[in-house]
């Protein structure tokens, strides 16, 4: 059986410099893998290289997601075949209140795989679970999309729109940075909830205090574009020990 | 169904460089000949039934206009027009007077309704109106539609109820005959005869246009709505309409405009005028999408309107608001003058060009009285290879103490062949005047477009869904039902805007 998601050897340039040198990694069904990696190693080029963000030019290698060319897709395309990137830093959408936001974005994913729609009422009545279990007032969600919230509320706003596209693969690009302890737990709690052995998870975070909420199966380290090492996930408590430094040779 | 998703569905249907509105209907039509002179403006004059003294403003209004100069100063370009190349009078053939819809030509009822009028309005024609989703217990609203076509008004509707209420809502050119005092008496008292070139020549050759009179104390029943409509080959259009509001009394007007493709470039040349008397308030709202031209920007609708607001009475209130979407000229600046103490005057608007579309479209607040107050929202949009201009004038005379005015002018550029510019002007002539102006452009974030097709929403639904946020303040103005077919018009005239 094919991986969820397979990158291999993955070159990317942006603005005529490489920033990935060729990059694997595989991510099965069922499995939560974490990306460490100091500043500037890559590791949000690599999401948004998958969630298909333009400005990234791919000059060598592949990504395979479910056995099909992800990079031959469109991002919405991806993005209703099941990728979803929680955003290091969620943008704010002004005037566009957050659930109109959601379900325009959640009936658009419905539509392009031939689903129905969801009714006003299914719509609401699974909004607002999803939204107490995490603690989002009402209130929050008549708001215009990101706007004025805190930036704990922004990325609770992202577990939320996991929970409610249920993608096959999330991929949560420092989710805890700007997080206070509770915040974090109520988002990681969110995010626990949607592990499943039908979805994977790739976890991008510089601390290890995530992954005890969060417990990966696996840890990938990276470093100047490439993974430099994988491990389980005492290798987390390994970093937290030693630093980087210790690969920026093997990376060079 | 809300809004947005059926935005989004709208926006998939149709290819971009279709303008849906783009039919013509066959219907004899009784023309004048072509070109301008003292003949042609009687024959109009003539062909509805006018009175000598209305035949006279005419006359001197196009003796005036032989003497004036197109004005230079917008920022449009666009080639010479060839006044004496125009169709000055045009009229779908009618036996007799009509005394219901049913008697209208089908052809014109057809042409409704492909212009999709019948989404509402066949339920309004039929007596009920009541959007789906939004009864919240009110009332159902209501709209009485005089409707335009070409230059003649065809068809008007609810009328007996309005009679009960006392108020007017009649073709200008019946008024004209049934109430001449009212007519003359306002007529041409807020935009003068020698205003300006293009409200010149509409004095000198209007043909049809909507007049509206409300009684002192009274609140109009319902919304009052006209279709404009150009479908003759090189007919200008030369509406004219006047409202007065009475003491005390509230009007909410709807003017929405839609023209069938052309390769020609066809005129319009409107005036509006709005009194407002003692107490009294007018909104009047236009959603405007007449043809832009094509992607290469040949042909679509020359808009040179004159529109302006008297607020002559104190405490009275007059509120523009407008979403611009068409036209490949528009020339346009709705404007209020703050006559009476206390009175407010409003400017909502959204401009949005697109192509090869050129706007130049603002607003004048003339403050005269006492503690005047106005506020101005602008929301321009530049996409394609469009330039969208704002222009603003905000004045304080010299009795005009403690006068207040707000200015927000914000546009938003899509992709950079585009240009969006803003050009205030301030003049307050006392020192107690306190005038305050914010201005801001951006360019549409592309990393808040990956964020939204990141979720879904194809790149055309994201700019869509951007720019009606962006717009939000000024759609609320608008009353529901307009607001949300102006959503949708947003989304469409925003078609292959971005690459
Ligand atoms: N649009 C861009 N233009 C130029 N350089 C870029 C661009 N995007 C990313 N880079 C560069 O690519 C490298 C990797 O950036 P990336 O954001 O992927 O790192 P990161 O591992 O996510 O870092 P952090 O931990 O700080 O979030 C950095 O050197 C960055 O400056
Ligand atoms: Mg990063």
């Amino acid at each position: 059986m094919s991986a969820l998601l397979e990158v291999r050897n993955l070159q990317v340039r942006v603005e005529e410099r490489e920033i990935l040198h060729g990059l694997s990694l595989t991510v099965n069904k069922g499995e939560v893998h974490a990306i460490m990696g100091p500043n500037g190693s890559g590791k949000s080029t690599l999401s948004h290289v998958i969630a298909g963000k333009p400005g990234y030019e791919v000059t060598g290698g592949e990504i395979l997601f479910k056995g099909e060319d992800l990079l031959e897709m469109d991002p919405d395309e991806r993005a209703a075949k099941g990728v979803f990137l929680a955003f290091q830093y969620p943008v704010e959408i002004p005037g566009v209140a957050t659930m109109t936001f959601l379900r325009t974005a959640l009936n658009a994913q419905r539509k392009a795989r031939g689903e129905s729609e969801y009714s006003t009422p299914d719509f609401l009545k699974k909004v607002r679970e999803v939204a107490a279990s995490l603690n989002i007032p009402q209130e929050m969600l008549r708001r215009g999309v990101n706007v004025g919230f805190s930036g704990g509320e922004k990325k609770r706003n992202e577990v939320l729109q996991m929970a409610l596209f249920e993608p096959s693969l999330c991929i949560l690009d420092e989710m805890d940075s700007g997080l206070d302890i509770d915040a974090l737990r109520i988002a990681a709690d969110g995010v626990n909830a949607l592990r499943s052995s039908e979805r994977a998870m790739v976890v991008i975070t510089h601390y290890q205090r995530l992954l005890n909420y969060i417990v990966p199966d696996f840890v990938h380290v990276m470093s100047k574009g490439r993974v430099v090492k994988s491990g389980g996930k005492e290798l987390a408590l390994e970093l937290e020990e030693s630093g980087y430094a210790q690969f920026e040779d093997q990376a060079a | 169904m809300p809004a947005e998703l059926e935005t989004v569905e709208r926006v998939r249907r149709i290819d971009v460089d279709q303008y849906r509105y783009g039919f013509e209907t066959i219907i004899e039509s009784e023309k004048a000949p072509k070109g301008l002179s003292e003949d042609i403006v009687r024959f109009i004059s003539a062909k509805k039934d006018e009175p000598e003294w209305m035949l006279e403003w005419r006359l001197e209004a196009y003796r005036r206009w032989l003497t004036m100069q197109e004005p230079t100063w917008a920022r449009v370009d666009y080639p010479k027009i060839d006044y004496q190349d125009l169709y000055y009078y045009s009229a779908p053939k009618q036996k007799k007077a009509l005394a219901s819809l049913d008697e209208v030509d089908p052809e014109i009822l057809k042409t409704y309704e492909k212009l999709g009028i019948p989404l509402r309005e066949q339920e309004i024609l039929a007596g009920v109106v009541r959007p789906e989703g939004e009864t919240d217990g009110e009332a159902p609203r209501r709209v009485a539609v005089d409707a335009v076509f070409d230059s003649v008004s065809v068809a008007t509707t609810f009328q007996a109820e309005l009679k009960k209420a006392g108020v007017i809502f009649m073709p200008i050119s019946h008024a004209l005959r049934e109430h001449p005092d009212l007519v003359r008496k306002y007529l041409g008292t807020v935009v003068p005869t020698s205003d300006n070139f293009f409200a010149t020549l509409n004095s000198a050759v209007f043909s049809d246009g909507s007049f509206v009179y409300v009684p002192p104390g009274v609140r109009c029943p319902m919304e009052l709505s006209t279709y404009f409509r150009i479908n003759e080959r090189n007919t200008g259009q030369f509406e004219r309409t006047l409202i007065i509001a009475d003491k005390g009394s509230y009007v909410s007007y709807l003017e929405g405009c839609t023209a069938p493709q052309r390769d020609e470039n066809q005129l319009h040349a409107a005036v509006v005028e709005l009194i407002a008397l003692d107490d009294a308030e007018i909104k009047y709202s236009t959603v405007q999408n007449w043809y832009p031209g094509n992607s290469e920007g040949k042909g679509g609708v020359y808009n040179f309107v004159t529109k302006r607001g008297d607020c002559r009475g104190k405490n009275s209130k007059i509120s523009w608001t407008q979403v611009e979407t068409g036209s490949a000229i528009t020339w346009k600046y709705p404007s209020c003058i703050l006559r009476g103490d206390n009175s407010r005057g409003e400017f909502y608007s959204i401009a949005i060009s697109n192509g090869y579309q050129q706007v130049d479209s603002g607003t004048k607040m003339i403050h005269l009285g006492k503690n005047t107050t106005s506020r101005i929202i602008s929301k321009g949009i530049a996409a394609g290879k469009s330039q969208n201009t704002y222009r603003g004038l905000v004045s304080a005379h010299r009795k005009a103490t403690g006068s207040r005015n707000f200015t927000a002018c914000d546009s938003l550029l899509i992709g950079d062949k585009c240009g969006a510019h803003t050009v205030p002007y301030v003049e307050a002539k006392n020192s107690s005047a306190l005038f305050e102006h914010e201005a801001t452009t951006s360019k549409i974030s592309e990393d808040v477009l990956f964020y939204c097709v990141q979720r879904g929403l194809s790149q055309e639904e994201a700019v869509g869904l951007v720019v009606n946020g962006f717009v939000r303040d000024v759609l609320q103005q608008l009353p529901m039902e307009f607001a949300v077919e102006a959503q949708k018009l947003i989304s469409i005239s925003l078609e292959g805007s971005v690459g």
